[in-house]
């Protein structure tokens, strides 16, 4: 028995990962529709998962990068004259943890507007004679945590029409992210189970087909390993090929929507993910989910259908 | 070579193909198993290549206990026996060549002793000349032939064949039994299960005969002993 124990020890020998890589291949071509179905249904889940992912990282970016944002609009009352508005910014600058405290005309408010929006923004211009705008001050804390503790202290003061600060506006979109991140992943979860039973279905029919040949390297000897080998790798070429499509698609559609989205954000802090690193690892993702998801359809096949 | 030690075989529906069966087969000889259809002959046969095991009792083969023989371990096992059926089970796409071939192959021998050992045993089964032909070209005879080449190319100490005539006219099945003396002659253990008649009659070797999943009779030069 010790020489049969070196001998499944033996390494895998180069022929005999050729001989696997072919046996793949010649299925993959035989099952003809069945593997483009798998394919499809990988490539429509993987599409899915990398356009949600890409949403939803950038989201959550914005909502970070807004939530560090350390500045307080207070927009004051649009009846209140010039002395009120000097003594309102004389209270603001009196608040503990307050760095700075910046007047902005309902003018500079209306312009900034105007400007966020692009070429777009020409419509606004028609505001420019009854500017419906209040005046503001834009209030800097010297730490982010104390935002929310001096946006409170202004909203009680005289003259205060509104306080609009980054925190309580992410609370909204984080919000909105979970619910999307749920929906994204009920149905993401869903699309997973179908590529995997339909990639186990193509694998299926894969081990029925060769069933005399399997019938037979069993009696001659051949390891289960060696048996098994072609199938898994039947399913990770269906989970490769099924992320090459989605992959491509979002390098693409990404590449565009940012180059279209970039300009009008421009000038805020708000800025879309880079294109490099994150479309690579997104494409990495894809990839990884791809195989993963055609490992599991084959094992799921391999130990129901072959008993080695 | 084979020792079975009080062998039970009770399949999950309740059916008990073998029930209590004690032997020993040692190395080189050439045994007939003979009994009618359905006496447990396939689930005996079936225990020493442990395509089934047996629910009681102790099975050694070439020195293994089989019987605790783990699933892992069954592959190489079987690298040191040759099973024939009697459908051949040749693979349709490959030829007669390649069909040997493929019992090395899968075990991942060098394609140099792959080529010199094929050459050989299709030597050995006169079917040297039909190397490039596929199956479905071959009488059965010679089908049935390119399977025992395929069972024994690994040169194993043990050949199996369960009634490797079954579809073979008698002109045939003398070929094929003049190619089982041969390997027998060379050192080689054959089991045979066998409907027969003529040929246990005729070549006289030693026959196990199986009734209700026990050996009645057991003897060295013995007759079929049925009425066919």
């Amino acid at each position: 028995m010790s020489e049969m124990n070196n001998e499944v020890n033996t390494v895998m020998k180069y022929r005999t990962v050729g001989r696997h890589a072919r046996e793949s291949f010649k299925s993959i071509f035989r099952n003809g529709w069945m593997t483009v179905a798998s394919v499809g249904a990988v490539t429509v889940t993987l599409l899915l998962v990398g356009v949600f992912y890409a949403i939803l990282m950038n989201l959550n970016s914005v909502a970070t990068s807004i939530e560090k944002d350390v500045s307080i609009k207070v927009l004051v009352e649009t009846t209140a004259d010039e002395n009120q508005q000097k003594a309102l910014e004389q209270q603001i600058k009196d608040l503990d943890g307050v760095e700075s405290v910046t007047y902005s005309s309902k003018e500079d408010e209306l312009n900034a507007l105007i400007e966020s929006f692009g070429e777009d923004g020409e419509v606004l211009k028609l505001y420019e004679q009854d500017n419906p705008l209040n005046d503001a001050f834009i209030v800097k804390a010297s730490k982010p945590e104390s935002t929310g503790k001096i946006a409170a202290a202004i909203q009680k003061f005289e003259h205060v029409f509104d306080v609009n600060y980054g925190q309580a506006q992410t609370e909204k979109l984080f919000d909105v992210i979970k619910v999307a991140r749920t929906i994204g992943i009920v149905l993401i979860l869903g699309l997973l189970f179908t590529a995997i039973f339909l990639i186990s279905n193509t694998i299926k029919i894969t081990i029925n087909a060769r069933s005399e040949e399997i019938e037979i390297m069993r009696l001659v000897g051949a390891t289960n390993g060696f048996i098994r080998w072609p199938f898994f790798l039947e399913g990770l070429w269906l989970g490769v090929f099924g992320s090459i499509i989605p992959i491509s698609i979002i390098a693409i559609l990404y590449k565009n929507v940012s180059n279209f989205i970039e300009p009008h954000i421009g000038n805020t802090f708000i800025q879309l993910l880079d294109f490099s690193p994150f479309v690579y690892q997104l494409s990495g993702l894809l990839l990884l989910m791809g195989c993963v998801i055609g490992v599991i359809g084959s094992l799921m096949s391999v130990r129901k259908f072959l008993k080695v | 070579m084979i020792v079975m030690e009080n062998v039970y075989k009770k399949y999950p529906n309740g059916v008990v193909a073998v029930n209590g069966i004690d032997v020993e087969i040692e190395q080189g000889e050439f045994v007939y198993v003979v009994g009618q259809s359905g006496a447990g002959k396939s689930t005996f046969i079936k225990m020493m290549y442990r395509e089934e095991k047996p629910t009681e009792g102790k099975i050694i083969v070439n020195g293994v206990d089989i019987t605790k023989l783990k699933n892992s371990k069954v592959p190489l096992f079987r690298r040191n026996i040759g099973v024939v059926f009697q459908d051949f089970k040749l693979l349709p796409k490959l030829t007669v060549y390649e069909n040997v071939a493929f019992a090395l192959e899968v075990i991942e021998e060098s394609p140099r002793i792959i080529k010199k050992r094929v050459m050989s045993v299709l030597d050995l089964v006169n079917l040297k000349h039909k190397a490039r032909m596929f199956p479905t070209e071959l009488s059965g005879g010679e089908q049935q032939r390119v399977s025992i080449a395929r069972a024994i190319v690994n040169s194993p100490s043990l050949v199996i064949a369960d009634e490797p005539t079954g579809n073979l006219d008698p002109e045939n099945s003398w070929e094929i039994m003049r190619v089982f003396e041969e390997i027998n002659a060379r050192g080689t253990t054959i089991v045979m299960a066998t409907h027969n008649k003529e040929i246990v009659n005729e070549i006289k070797h030693r026959v196990i005969a199986i009734e209700g999943g026990t050996i009645v009779r057991d003897e060295q030069r013995g007759e079929y002993g049925y009425e066919v």
